[in-house]
């Protein structure tokens, strides 16, 4: 069956996250959707599947113009999704769910659980899967998992199959058994768009390329084009983003991590034995796809996750294993991840927020008293000196642009002495006026001999901010490469791959 | 009812909420997230703001304020008050006598129906009026007044009450455990009000503290699981409610502990004359110091909530605790501590009962519903102490009504609670209020609706 | 770290151990309830004898009377219970699973130690077991009903505070029904069909605020428990107190001895001499039982209580599946809450169900949400509210309170994770609101 997508366009709000993207696949091809995170892929499958109705454009299978108004049509229409977070039911069996929407059933509406175990054995064979259909999906392995979500798409005789980023969450061995599976599909003559960012894994399977960059179509590629060049396609020219930075005056090792393994709530090892150490006046970005373990590594280093071994030191004095607010009270300054749901409190003014982590003492807090005063004064200089857009320190900072929010929270932890800043995608959401300032804070207090740890996916924040670039993946340290160390070479990091030079610094 | 089907968009009152359904990139899944909350909000943000259509022309000032008016919360809450009270009336005439015999021959006469409908239904209401607010048949002021002494009076426990519930409401957890720790405090400050004796003064204070511990410790129990275990506080509160209630009753019925002696009903005996909290306006009147502890009760959970550091956190907490725990709250303290606050003064409300309002020994009844009324206040008072104040003299002003109404008119109390969770109901879905009276929806983004979705902290 | 670093040694995803949990909650449990055992026999030892009386007048085949000496069994008892607690450590130590059926057996000995010596020391030192049963089931009909709505609904995915309202709606409009329509035929069945309308319309309200308009499922449940309270007192007090002889004195449901199995002895007379509502009941439980796992209508509905997302890609309409079931739910309870007029022949009196429906809610949760094992707590809370009951009658020391308390207690300990592994439906209590 041939997909054919016209012109769609997508927009949420002022932010248009698909413009008039054209997009062609062939039945027996494996057409690779490449962008970077954000680029606006998973918009686009997600109107493909129903889940979102395109503002603009058509959708055409075998030339026929479909509409859906949700995931069933789509279904219908022979369109199947292996999404990226796995849409099964943990507690129910593989043949549950794999029944489950389209449940073949016996007089009087039982479910004919032998018919969906014969048919989950029957597609597991044809791909060689071994998956046994009366097992729990909360007790199967990821991978396995992901066979469940593709045996699903086939017991419904999906002709066109959309895998979104399916190697994010798979061990290497996983991705290239995975990879063989989609070959094997393709054989068959389904069309599979395979969405992802990996440069690997699209060199290996595709057999076109559509390159997408904030929103856009921004050309096609053949698989036979190197890294490189998909690289620049994908990340685009490097936008400019002149950050004033004078070399770092480095001082001793402040921040010391030895051995540093995160145990994550449902048992994985996130962080695998991480090592480094970062000096005074020093940025150390570490770079990487999203989740392969910094989110947790920034979350072990201000205390926040309870399961931790290995130990982490600032300025010789154990970090590891004391309070979150113990370590906020020796100088810690954080600024995590996802500000909305981690960072700031949507409901309180600027002047709260600006206080939220210091609602224990001095200067704010005088015999159990909030000092409003004192905060008033406070929040009206901070708003000033980080230049929040506001029309006051009473507005609640819910209502703020993403990046007067982060300024928000830039100005809270900036304003306390610190011994240590931790900042990660300190710039995600955030407009491009904004963005500078931000990173011209952050340079200043590495200026001024506070060693800083930014996590960032973006690689021009990366490589704009970095004095050091330590890359993860999959929970480990590829490397810790100098600051001006070439985009390609840090992408392929990402990768996983090391090129041999690069390993020390 | 006939649509089952609701809309697919979220109604204008329900927060913003991120799909997450194939929300594959963090990027492209917040920025939507956060463009909505921009083009909902008000004041339109520098850098990412959204420019006005050129060609519309600005509301006038008038327009905008009218607006502010009427999609905004207090409308809501008068309206649902009002709502309430309309189908009150309807249940009133519909079982009416009167009314039902006119009804008979309505073809025949119309006019005799609606008579009786105006009859029975101003009837109601005016009784209503002179039990809780002002009786004009009195002849001087001093009797005339006492009606709104009662609804003060009746408002004590539901202040007192309400504002526990309402605290906890405001650290994100749902207090219903009310009836129960009403018990437990009557049982603590009944005992030391009946089998102590200590000096004027000393004995209430002591009374008064002991109820108020008595249920602090009671609702801390459910504080303590869910930090610790995680169990939910609807469930060990609603479960709490009746081991206290049997509790009670095991001791009212059991001579030594609560039961008065010599007697064999499950009563305690009269309060002693040093432990009963002193009449505020003298002997014709009920009104207690119960009122002035609510009031004094009002203002400290006011500077708990406004003023102090533990409010401040109490608040991060509530709203996100996410985002407290990142900033070093420690949130599980929070909720233990809201629990024991919040059982306190659910406790004074317990107090107030048996020392103030029926000192002559209680039973397991003491409790009249305040517990679940409580949390009718709180919702009607939106969770803060000042609203709640209100709501609790409001609801007073029902209970003291509905009594006359019932005297005089031979309606019975019952309508009370009809109207009360009509209240809370109308008020819970702002969207269903505006759509009866066909108001506009609000184009700021209203307030969130606080208690409406409590949050739960990620499990780490 | 100079060579390809893409394949780690070891998978990283592998989880930390996967080795058997294996949970000493039930020795220590054991152990507990031996040791208390042993001090209330020791303690307040009671002397004497008591009589289990196992057959009712007019049985057809009557059993003797089993009388046991209170000292002999209260120690076979609790070495009996000693040694289980000491199987269950060994099970433990080896790793294996304790069985339910040790749990019973214990239970069971407990249970007979606990009656020996409760009705040794009373005046009349007599139980009567088919009386206690009879009546632990009778108790039982309303929780189970409710239960089963509780389960429903929370499957779906809505937290159900107000099975409280919808037996006491049931309970109302199936006794004024049944009255006004007077028939001894008629009026309970249309009293029956009146009882269960009324419990949908109260889920109509619970669905709708909390489908349509997001408010909190706590709230609306809570709140609708006060409204049909409120709703129902003034009825009574208005319209059916004033013409009790027309609208409040309903006939009561006939009982239908089942030919054969009412003639079995103890457990016949208790099951199969019931009304229709009951033997509803036991079709209810397992229409819900066999529905919820083995049809489509129960694997769409648990889909959208654990994952409506995942439900909604594959078609399902998470709305709608909710809706209706949070009704179909409350019809169950309405038929639950008939039970407290026309199945038992009581006039309607202001809050007759006395929190019967939070009791349903505990069992729902004891049950950990499964029909079977809801309906057998709520068979444990009607039979130790019985057993108060009796205890009081033939005079017994027992504080019948504390009796009355254990079914709270119980559901505590188990939220708290005290008493099993307590894991609801994951999306229960959150709105679904689609983008």
């Amino acid at each position: 069956m041939k997909l054919e997508l016209r012109g769609i366009t997508k927009r949420f709000g002022s932010l248009v996250a698909n413009d008039h993207i054209d997009l062609t696949v062939e039945a027996g091809e494996i057409h690779c959707l490449l962008g970077e995170n954000g680029a606006g892929k998973s918009t686009l499958m997600n109107v493909l599947y129903g889940l979102y109705q395109a503002d603009e454009g058509e959708i055409l299978l075998d030339d026929v113009v479909q509409h859906f108004a949700g995931p069933g049509d789509a279904m219908k229409a022979g369109i199947g999704m292996v999404h990226q977070h796995f849409m099964l039911i943990p507690v129910f069996t593989v043949a549950e769910n794999v029944m489950l929407g389209h449940e073949s059933t016996k007089a009087g509406g039982f479910l004919d659980l032998q018919a969906a175990r014969a048919k989950v054995r029957e597609i597991s064979d044809r791909f060689g899967f071994d998956v046994d259909p009366d097992a729990l999906v909360d007790d199967l392995p990821v991978g396995v998992q992901q066979r469940v979500e593709i045996i699903k798409a086939l017991s419904r005789d999906a002709k066109v199959l959309v895998f979104d980023e399916p190697t994010a969450v798979l061990t290497p061995q996983e991705t290239d058994e995975l990879m063989a599976i989609m070959r094997q599909l393709r054989e068959s003559g389904t069309a599979i768009v395979f969405i992802t960012h990996k440069l690997r894994e699209v060199r290996e399977v595709a057999d076109r390329i559509t390159v997408v960059r904030l929103g856009k179509v921004v050309g096609e590629a053949s698989p036979t084009a190197s890294n490189v060049e998909l690289a620049s396609l994908m990340v685009g020219r490097a936008v400019e983003l002149t950050v004033q930075k004078d070399p770092p005056k480095l001082g001793e090792p402040a921040l010391v991590v030895e051995g540093l393994s995160v145990i994550d709530h449902i048992g994985q090892l996130v962080v695998n034995d991480v090592s480094f150490e970062v000096r005074r006046g020093e940025i150390l970005a570490v770079a990487g796809v999203q989740g392969n373990g910094q989110t947790e590594l920034t979350e072990a280093l201000v205390g926040l996750q309870p399961r931790v071994q290995g130990s982490i030191s600032l300025d010789g004095e154990v970090l590891s294993g004391a309070s979150v607010r113990k370590i906020l009270d020796s100088g810690v300054g954080f600024v995590p991840e996802d500000r909305n749901e981690d960072g700031l409190v949507g409901e309180f003014s600027i002047a709260e927020n600006l206080m939220l982590d210091r609602s224990n003492g001095a200067p704010f807090v005088k015999a159990a008293n909030v000092q409003r005063g004192v905060l008033e004064q406070f929040a009206t200089e901070k708003v000033a000196e980080f230049d929040v857009r506001t029309p006051g320190i009473d507005t609640k900072v819910g209502r703020l642009s993403g990046g007067n929010q982060q300024k928000v929270v830039l100005a809270r932890e900036l304003s306390r002495e610190l011994r240590l800043l931790v900042a990660a995608q300190p710039t995600r959401g955030v407009d491009v006026g904004s963005i500078e300032f931000i990173h011209k804070r952050i340079v200043a207090a590495r200026d001024a001999g506070v060693p800083v740890v930014v996590v960032s996916t973006e690689l021009d924040e990366v490589t704009a901010l970095a004095d050091r670039i330590m890359v993860m993946y999959r929970g480990r340290i590829v490397g810790i490469v100098p600051g001006d160390t070439p985009r390609d070479v840090l992408g392929l990091m990402m990768a996983g791959e090391v090129p041999a030079e690069g390993a020390a610094a | 009812m006939s649509d089952p089907q609701p809309p697919a968009q979220p109604e204008p009152g329900a927060e913003p909420v991120e799909s997450t359904v194939g929300g594959a990139e963090p990027a492209a899944a917040s920025a939507p997230k956060a463009t909505v909350t921009a083009t909902d909000t008000a004041p339109p943000p520098a850098g990412s703001a959204k420019p006005a259509p050129a060609d519309v022309e600005p509301p006038s000032r008038w327009a905008t304020a009218f607006r502010e008016i009427v999609t905004g919360n207090a409308i809501i809450s008068v309206l649902a008050v009002v709502l309430a009270l309309i189908v009150g009336a309807v249940m009133i005439a519909f079982t009416d006598e009167r009314v039902q015999e006119a009804a008979v021959y309505f073809f025949a006469r119309p006019g005799d129906t609606f008579v009786a409908v105006w009859e029975s239904v101003s009837g109601a209401y005016v009784a209503f009026f002179q039990g809780s607010i002002y009786n004009f048949r009195r002849p001087d002021f001093i009797a005339g007044i006492r009606p709104l002494t009662e609804t003060l009076t009746f408002a004590t426990p539901l202040i007192a009450a309400g504002l526990g519930v309402g605290l906890a409401f405001r650290v994100g957890m749902f207090n219903i455990g009310g009836r129960g720790q009403m018990l437990i405090a009557a049982s603590a400050a009944g005992w030391v009000g009946f089998g102590f004796d200590l000096p004027w003064g000393i004995h209430m204070i002591v009374a008064v503290l002991a109820g108020m511990i008595g249920a602090a410790l009671w609702a801390g129990i459910a504080g303590l699981l869910k930090a610790r275990t995680g169990a939910h506080e609807v469930i060990v509160t609603i479960m709490l409610n009746y081991v206290a209630l049997y509790l009670v009753q095991w001791m009212l019925r059991t001579p030594g502990l609560l039961q008065a002696p010599g007697s064999n009903n499950p009563k305690t005996p009269a309060m002693k004359e040093n432990a009963i909290l002193p009449e505020l306006l003298g002997p014709q009147f009920n009104l207690h110091f119960g009122f002035i502890l609510a009031i004094g009760a009002t203002v400290l959970v006011w500077w708990i909530l406004n003023r102090s550091s533990l409010g401040f956190k109490f608040r991060a907490v509530g709203e996100n605790p996410n985002a407290a725990r990142v900033a070093g709250i420690n949130v599980k303290s929070m909720y233990v501590y809201a629990m024991l606050i919040s059982g306190a003064l659910v406790g004074l409300a317990g107090v107030s009962q048996v020392l103030g309002t029926v000192t002559t020994g209680f039973s397991s009844g003491i409790d009249a519903g305040i517990g679940f009324d409580a949390i009718t206040v709180a919702l009607l008072g939106r969770s803060t102490p000042w609203g709640i104040l209100a709501a609790g003299i409001l609801f007073g002003a029902f209970k003291a009504g509905g009594f006359s109404m019932q005297a005089a008119e031979g309606v019975p109390i019952d309508i009370v609670l009809v109207v009360q969770s009509l209240i809370v109901l109308f008020i819970a879905a702002p969207p269903l209020v505006r759509a009866i009276f066909r108001l506009p929806a609000p184009g700021s983004t209203p307030k969130r609706q606080r208690p409406i979705v409590t949050k739960e902290m990620e499990a780490k | 770290m100079s060579t390809v670093t893409t394949d780690p040694a070891v998978p990283l995803t592998a989880s930390l151990d996967k080795t058997v949990v294996v949970s000493w909650k039930a020795p220590i449990a054991f152990a507990i309830f031996t040791v208390l055992a042993a001090v209330l026999f020791a303690a307040a030892g009671s002397h004497g004898e008591a009589t289990f009386r196992l057959s009712q007048g007019n049985d057809l085949l009557q059993l003797p009377d089993v009388t046991l000496s209170s000292e002999v069994t209260s120690w076979v008892c609790i070495v009996l219970m000693a040694a289980i607690t000491v199987v269950s450590a060994l099970l433990v130590r080896a790793k294996r699973k304790v069985g339910i059926w040790l749990v019973a057996l214990f239970a069971v000995i407990f249970l007979i130690g606990f009656l020996t010596w409760a009705a040794a020391g009373s005046r009349t030192p007599v139980i009567p077991l088919p009386g206690l049963l009879a009546s632990a089931l009778s108790l039982s009909v309303p929780l189970i009903f409710g239960s089963l709505c509780g389960v429903i609904s929370e499957r779906v995915g809505v937290v159900n505070i107000a099975i409280e309202g919808q037996l006491l709606a049931g309970a109302f409009t199936s006794a004024v029904v049944a009255s006004a329509v007077g028939n001894a035929v008629m009026g309970p069945a249309l009293g029956m069909v009146a009882a269960a309308i009324s419990g949908v319309l109260v889920a109509f309200v619970l669905a709708a605020f909390s489908i349509k308009y997001f408010v909190d499922q706590v709230i609306v449940g809570v709140v609708l428990n006060v409204l049909v309270l409120g709703l129902t007192s003034f009825m009574f007090s208005q319209v059916l107190a004033p013409n009790a002889a027309v609208l409040n004195s309903p006939p009561r449901l006939e009982r239908l001895p089942i030919p054969v199995l009412s003639e079995i002895p103890l457990i016949g007379p208790m099951f199969f001499r019931q009304t229709i509502l009951v033997y509803l009941m036991y079709i209810a439980v397992a229409v819900v039982y066999v529905g919820l796992f083995h049809t489509r209508w129960g694997l769409r509905l648990r889909s959208v209580g654990e994952h409506p997302q995942a439900a909604d890609t594959v078609g399902i309409n998470v709305t709608g599946t909710r809706f209706w079931n949070v009704s179909l739910a409350g019809a169950i309870a309405g038929l639950g809450g008939a039970f407290f007029t026309i199945g038992s022949g009581i006039a309607f009196s202001k809050e007759m169900t006395a929190g019967a429906g939070f009791i349903a809610l505990a069992a729902v949760i004891f049950g950990q949400w499964d029909p079977i094992k809801a309906t057998l707590a709520a068979l444990l809370f009607g039979f130790a509210t019985s057993l108060q009951v009796t205890l009081s009658i033939i005079g017994s020391p027992v504080p019948s309170e504390f009796m009355l308390m254990l079914p709270y207690l119980i559901t505590i300990l188990a939220v708290a994770g005290f008493v099993g592994r307590v894991r609801g439906p994951a999306a229960a209590g959150k709105p679904y609101i689609k983008s």
